[in-house]
């Protein structure tokens, strides 16, 4: 059995202006131990997937469908037994490491707690397995270092102890909710490296959402890419970027830049993200899309196994077959 | 630290001054003065109270001597109204009073200011966030003018169970009426402020977190959202306590309390020089000082803020 598995996921916002469909049908699981990489453009809906498992959403938000954690649906869970997921079982980062610590308590305090409320430690036993903690994802002078606020770090020191507070539990999923995008580039290869020792060490399971590729190619078996709160395609991620057969993720890839080839300009996905308010009832891509014909704009396209290709699995009433 | 307390302490100086420069120069301004009646005095007579009282001297030195009695002997000088006693007696009978129901009041204030804030924040947009908006919307434009006489009607003539006015050396049942009209408008805009903080901080990436972590939410709100939640609060409590302790002529005048509220009024239309400037002193320091203490303050809640 999958650790987690999703089921017809849906997430709808009420606002001022009528409901917003972030998310619309998704389905899909990770298993013991592995890593999913979620990729997407901005609203997409990749990271309202991850708030909606984690019942982190916003207020307006409902989320409806199935997230199974080990068999029970975490939509249904009450608040206490929620809360005894969060951290024990899931542990989560965000984007923007300098806004996630508090940053009115120090490090150790806001470390300590999670000890003290889910494992019952004392205090000072908390702050010493907390200050292990930070030994293991390279702080320099955890010890000493423990007792100070989160602005006395640099941005990556705080993504690495945000990701130190999130494994406090020993959690077998860490979901990643772009943990590099607010961080310099040198940086962010240094945090990927910590994410992949620490699955090597504790064998967490990770979900990783990102809009960048290049990450991915390097950390992830598998890949899910989403479009307009659906998923246009996922598949190993080897297969799907040797040969990408929906027109979205080719789009992505290409607009990737690459060094080892001579392209003169870098090509982009012409249009905009679309309107989560007024999702066409087709595929949501089709306004974008070079390939798009007959059934496209009314018939919203299942996700099903690619001819050919029985790995990878895509939502799409046209394929690039032919890839250059 | 104490090098910026030092530092603050040295720039409050020059400002004292300048206050009492300022409320000098506008007294003697304004027309008339504190032995001006409608029948006016013999010329001699007029000349040897004003000898007596020093009036007769150039403004420079009046000043200069009244700025040198206040910083050596702390002394304020004789009312120029209550004939045998001095503004030291004056500040030393009134103000314990309005210290007393202003201390109170801010104590009210705070609390029910805070707590009706951060439950209003908590439940967003149910009816308990609208009760406490409706309440606090209500307090504030309810003047206590208006408070006081309703308070006196229900609970003295209505009801009967607390005295309308008077002191009594401050006991329990005369201060009650007092506080409550002094400090629902004051609560009120601390329940506004609070809650737009709160709201705004229950809106931070770090709040995410607690709530990832696993946290309940009682602990969200007390151990995380507090704190960065009471700073704006924070800027509107200095300049709001002292305003509540040095109490206000209407609760003065409408509870018989005898305040300091009703002295420096009074003392204004009958151009008690004295008196005008003690009070206005006294203000002021209190101002200066209770600015010191919030900034402090502000150091001691935001880590980031150093002195």
């Amino acid at each position: 059995m999958a650790l987690l598995d999703i089921e017809d996921l849906r997430v709808t916002f009420t606002t001022g202006d009528g409901e917003v469909n972030a998310v619309n049908g998704v389905s899909f699981s990770v298993e013991e131990g592995e890593t999913l990489a979620i990729v997407g453009e901005s609203g997409s809906g990749k990271s309202q997937t991850a708030f909606a498992a984690m019942g982190l959403l916003a207020r307006n938000g409902r989320a409806t469908g199935q997230i199974r954690y080990d068999g029970r649906n975490l939509l249904e869970l009450k608040q206490k037994e929620l809360n005894r997921v969060r951290s024990e079982e899931i542990g989560m980062i965000f984007q923007d490491p300098m806004t996630s610590l508090n940053p009115y308590m120090r490090i150790s305090e806001q470390m300590a707690e999670v000890l003290t409320l889910h494992k019952g430690m004392t205090k000072r036993d908390a702050i010493a397995e907390a200050t292990k903690m930070l030994d293991a994802v390279k702080i320099p002078d955890a010890k000493n270092r423990i007792t100070m606020f989160p602005h006395e770090f640099s941005g990556g020191m705080r993504q690495r102890i945000m990701i130190a507070m999130a494994l406090l539990c020993q959690p077998r999923l860490l979901i990643a909710d772009e943990p590099t995008t607010a961080l310099d580039v040198t940086v962010q290869a240094q945090i990927m490296e910590l994410m992949a020792e620490i699955r090597q060490e504790f064998g967490t399971a990770i979900i990783l959402i990102t809009h960048d590729l290049g990450i991915v190619a390097d950390t992830c078996e598998r890949t899910l890419v989403m479009y307009g709160g659906q998923i246009m395609e996922t598949g190993p991620t080897d297969t799907l970027f040797e040969r990408p057969t929906h027109p979205y993720t080719l789009g992505l890839l290409r607009a990737v830049p690459r060094i080892d080839r001579d392209d003169e300009t870098l090509s982009t996905i012409a249009g905009e993200p679309p309107d989560m308010s007024r999702l066409p009832k087709g595929c949501p891509f089709t306004p974008r899309c070079a390939w798009a014909h007959g059934p496209c704009p009314t018939v919203r396209p299942e996700l099903l196994p690619a001819e050919g290709y029985p790995m990878l699995r895509r939502a799409c009433h046209a394929p690039v077959e032919e890839v250059k | 630290m104490l090098n910026y307390v030092l530092r603050r302490v040295a720039v409050a100086i020059p400002t004292i001054l300048l206050l009492v420069v300022i409320s000098f120069v506008l007294m003697y301004a304004a027309p008339g003065g504190p032995f001006n009646s409608e029948r006016p005095l013999p010329a001699q007579v007029m000349a040897n109270i004003e000898a007596r009282y020093g009036l007769d001297q150039p403004y420079w030195k009046q000043m200069a001597n009244y700025v040198w009695n206040v910083v050596v002997h702390f002394d304020f000088g004789p009312s120029f109204q209550y004939r045998d006693r001095t503004v030291n007696d004056v500040i030393a009978q009134g103000f314990p009073v309005t210290l007393t129901y202003g201390f109170w009041s801010f104590i009210v204030a705070l609390v029910v200011g805070v707590a009706l804030g951060v439950a209003a924040a908590i439940r967003h947009n149910s009816w308990l966030d609208y009760l406490a908006v409706g309440i606090s919307i209500g307090a504030q434009v309810l003047p206590n003018f208006v408070m006081a006489p309703i308070l006196v009607l229900v609970f003295t003539l209505w009801l009967g169970w607390l005295p309308g006015g008077g002191w009594q050396g401050g006991q329990i049942e005369y201060i009650i009426l007092p506080v409550i009209a002094l400090s629902t408008s004051y609560m009120a805009s601390i329940a506004r402020i609070t809650r737009s903080s709160m709201l705004e901080v229950l809106n931070a990436g770090f709040i995410r977190t607690a709530r990832a972590k696993g946290l309940p939410t009682r602990r969200i709100i007390w151990k995380h959202a507090m704190k960065p939640t009471m700073l704006p609060v924070l800027s509107y409590l200095g300049p709001a306590f002292v305003g509540m302790i040095t109490g206000s002529v209407i609760i003065d005048v409408f509870f018989s309390t005898g305040g300091i509220g009703q002295f420096f009024v009074n003392s204004a239309f009958n151009r008690d020089y004295s008196v005008i400037m003690g009070i206005t002193i006294l203000v002021g320091v209190l101002t200066v000082t209770f600015n010191l203490v919030v900034d402090l303050l502000y150091a001691w809640i935001d880590p980031k803020i150093r002195y």
